[in-house]
């Protein structure tokens, strides 16, 4: 690691100062005011803090959080690891991880879509992870053929850096093309919705289980180097490593996949990185299992169609489920991706809509032929709901006044 | 009805389904069933010929570059020309409203519309994002229309089309009228699920799609409906 200037001594000084007063006066973890502050002493803080690290970005619509927090659990095995685990995910957190753990030479970071070139630019990652590209938040955010083409202009102009890249996404495919280094993860896509097309053409993708290819311009899915069998992981050299997560879903393996994946580029081999992503419990409270009044709850966070897709592959058989929608600035103002989404797999199931836009719930789940029931907040699902399991699903800000209400309670 | 099946094609949801516009088609199959009018609905991807025979057409949104191919490829095909000319109901959101005009923009060009509307598109200095509501045509005898709007486009209307709604709250064509209309063929900015926040239009396409009265269709329990209109008409801030 390389010393800093002066005045990046000073920033990170003062970064550290903000983020803990921030934290002690009770306003979240305080990564993002710290490196607000850290950036305005010193604009090139990120970059000074990277110099001489060993760092890797993940990126994608859904499962950074989740294959950020696997992937420095890997890379613990050699040691202290800098990462942005309360998911702040853009550069005023990068530089507030980087800032905190000075002392650690691997860096994991999440990225947030839009900020992965500038991220490229300034971390200089030993490799970048990119998960999938999928509709989320559209009144706020880029549509996907959009941030595709920022991906590949980026990731074009620096066609040496690693990549470890989902073969099953065509968009992902498409903007790691010109790359020279590319380790295909077979990570999985149950949303095909904005996959209609082929990324570089326009005509139509064929697509025959999990292989797809475009018939006009041959853009194919690649043949993956690291493939998930049941709880098994594929590696490129033909040998399996178990998996045994806390996690759920299948999700969840293949972003297990892709952790090893990224822990082999740190030289770390996936048989000593496996056994470790079973530590991994809960990832900034999501799939984490509250008690209250002989209930036993579990949170599930998604924010957007793809998402919520996925979280009913995770959903015990038979569990009631709570369901929590709102739409407030960091949701997007923006309901209509309800309708985006096949509610049937919650259908026998007892469902209890809240949140701030339970009444769009309320119209899209009878519009699906499910049977529910609304109620005010979390607290009387509760009440409505047998002693037992409980499956919450819950987009961002309706997440985070979930857990609210269990810290204070509990 | 031209068949036994009320039959409901959505158009190029591979072009035009930018965010959950597939709850329209969701929408108007529900509040038919749900009367015990047997639906079958057809998705049409773009490569494929549009059904000519079918009650009720559904054009989503999408963005510059779908838009004009979409168009092109309704132009070529035939079908919807048809159906309109047959007075067979269209629907169409954000930029499948766009279509049925006579020219919009897409990517920097003015492109040729289907020519179903009297009316011309163009760019906006700003983009359309929030809530919209407004009173509807009252000779189309609906209540106050609400929903969300994402757009960049404005829309001006010749003289054979009407606008939907008198804007109350957002942008909608030019923030004095919202969407257009003329004999069964409906527009509007509200995007995705424009139905879902205002039933008694689904109903009304409905209605014209088996020749009958909306007064005519059984009553459904649109208790749900009901109450997220009042919420989202009571959230919009007074003007």
């Amino acid at each position: 690691m390389t010393n800093l200037p002066p005045r990046a001594r000073f920033a990170t000084a003062m970064l550290r100062t903000a983020a803990t007063l921030s934290r002690m006066s009770g306003r979240g973890d305080g990564s993002v005011i710290g490196g607000k502050v850290g950036l305005t002493i010193e604009p090139r803080l990120l970059t000074l803090l990277a110099a001489g690290r060993q760092v890797a970005l993940i990126s994608g619509t859904n499962g950074k959080t989740t294959t950020t927090r696997f992937t420095a659990a890997a890379l613990e095995a050699t040691g202290p690891v800098a990462t942005n685990s309360f998911g702040a995910n853009m550069p005023t957190g990068h530089t507030t991880a980087l800032a905190k753990a000075r002392g650690a030479v691997n860096c994991v970071l999440e990225v947030d879509e839009h900020y992965l070139p500038r991220l490229m630019a300034e971390a200089t990652p030993r490799v970048i992870a990119l998960l999938n590209l999928s509709r989320d938040q559209l009144d706020r955010a880029m549509e996907v053929s959009g941030l595709a083409a920022k991906w590949r202009e980026a990731l074009s102009a620096a066609p040496d850096v690693p990549l470890i890249a989902n073969a099953d996404d065509p968009w992902v495919t498409w903007a790691a093309g010109a790359s020279k280094h590319v380790t295909w993860v077979a990570g999985g896509q149950r949303w095909q919705e904005d996959s209609w097309v082929c990324p570089q053409c326009g005509k139509h993708l064929e697509r025959y289980g999990e292989f797809w290819r475009c018939s006009a311009c041959g853009l194919t899915r690649p043949t993956p180097d690291w493939t998930i069998d049941g709880d098994t992981v594929l590696t490129p050299d033909g040998s399996r490593v178990g998996l045994d997560l806390r996690l759920p879903g299948q999700v969840n393996r293949a972003n297990a996949a892709v952790a090893l994946a990224v822990a082999d580029a740190f030289d770390i081999a996936p048989e000593i990185a496996a056994p470790r992503l079973t530590q991994v419990k809960s990832v900034a409270g999501r799939y984490a299992v509250v008690r209250r009044d002989g209930r036993r709850i579990r949170l599930l966070l998604s924010k957007n169609p793809a998402g919520w897709l996925e979280a009913f592959d995770m959903l015990e058989p038979r569990c009631p489920v709570v369901l929590a929608l709102n739409a407030r600035e960091v949701d997007g103002y923006d309901t209509s991706w309800i309708y985006d989404v096949d509610y049937s797999p919650v259908q026998g199931r007892q469902v209890i809509a809240i949140g701030d836009r339970r009444m769009d719930l309320a119209v899209r789940l009878q519009v699906n032929g499910i049977d529910f029931t609304v109620v005010d907040d979390i607290d009387a699902a509760i009440r409505a709901l047998p002693p037992g399991d409980v499956e919450v699903i819950a987009n961002y800000t309706a997440f985070q006044d979930i857990r609210a209400e269990f810290d204070r309670v509990n | 009805m031209s068949t036994s099946m009320l039959r409901l094609v959505w158009i190029y949801p591979d072009l035009l389904s930018t965010y959950g516009d597939r709850g329209n088609l969701l929408i108007l199959a529900h509040r038919a069933e749900s009367r015990r009018i047997l639906t079958e609905s057809i998705m049409v991807r773009s490569d494929r010929p549009i059904p000519r025979e079918a009650d009720i057409y559904l054009i989503g949104g999408g963005e510059d570059g779908p838009q004009s191919l979409a168009a092109n490829k309704m132009i070529a095909d035939g079908a919807v020309a048809e159906a309109a000319s047959l007075g067979k109901v269209i629907f169409a959101v954000c930029a499948g409203y766009q279509i049925l005009g006579e020219s919009f923009v897409a990517s920097g060009e003015r492109c040729g519309g289907l020519g179903l509307l009297d009316m011309r598109s163009d760019r906006g200095e700003t983009r359309a994002v929030g809530e919209l509501s407004g009173k509807v045509d009252p000779r189309l005898n609906l209540p106050e229309l609400t929903g969300f709007e994402n757009h960049g486009g404005r829309t001006h209307l010749g003289p054979e089309s009407s606008p939907l709604a008198s804007v109350e709250h957002g942008i909608g064509n030019d923030g004095a009228g919202e969407g257009a209309w003329r004999d069964k063929i409906v527009g509007t900015y509200l995007h995705g699920p424009a139905l879902a926040r205002n039933p008694a239009l689904a109903d009304l396409l409905l209605a014209w799609s088996i020749g009958r009265q909306p007064s005519e269709l059984p009553v459904l329990d649109d208790a749900w409906a009901g109450k997220l209109r009042g919420e989202r008409l009571a959230a919009l801030p007074s003007t």
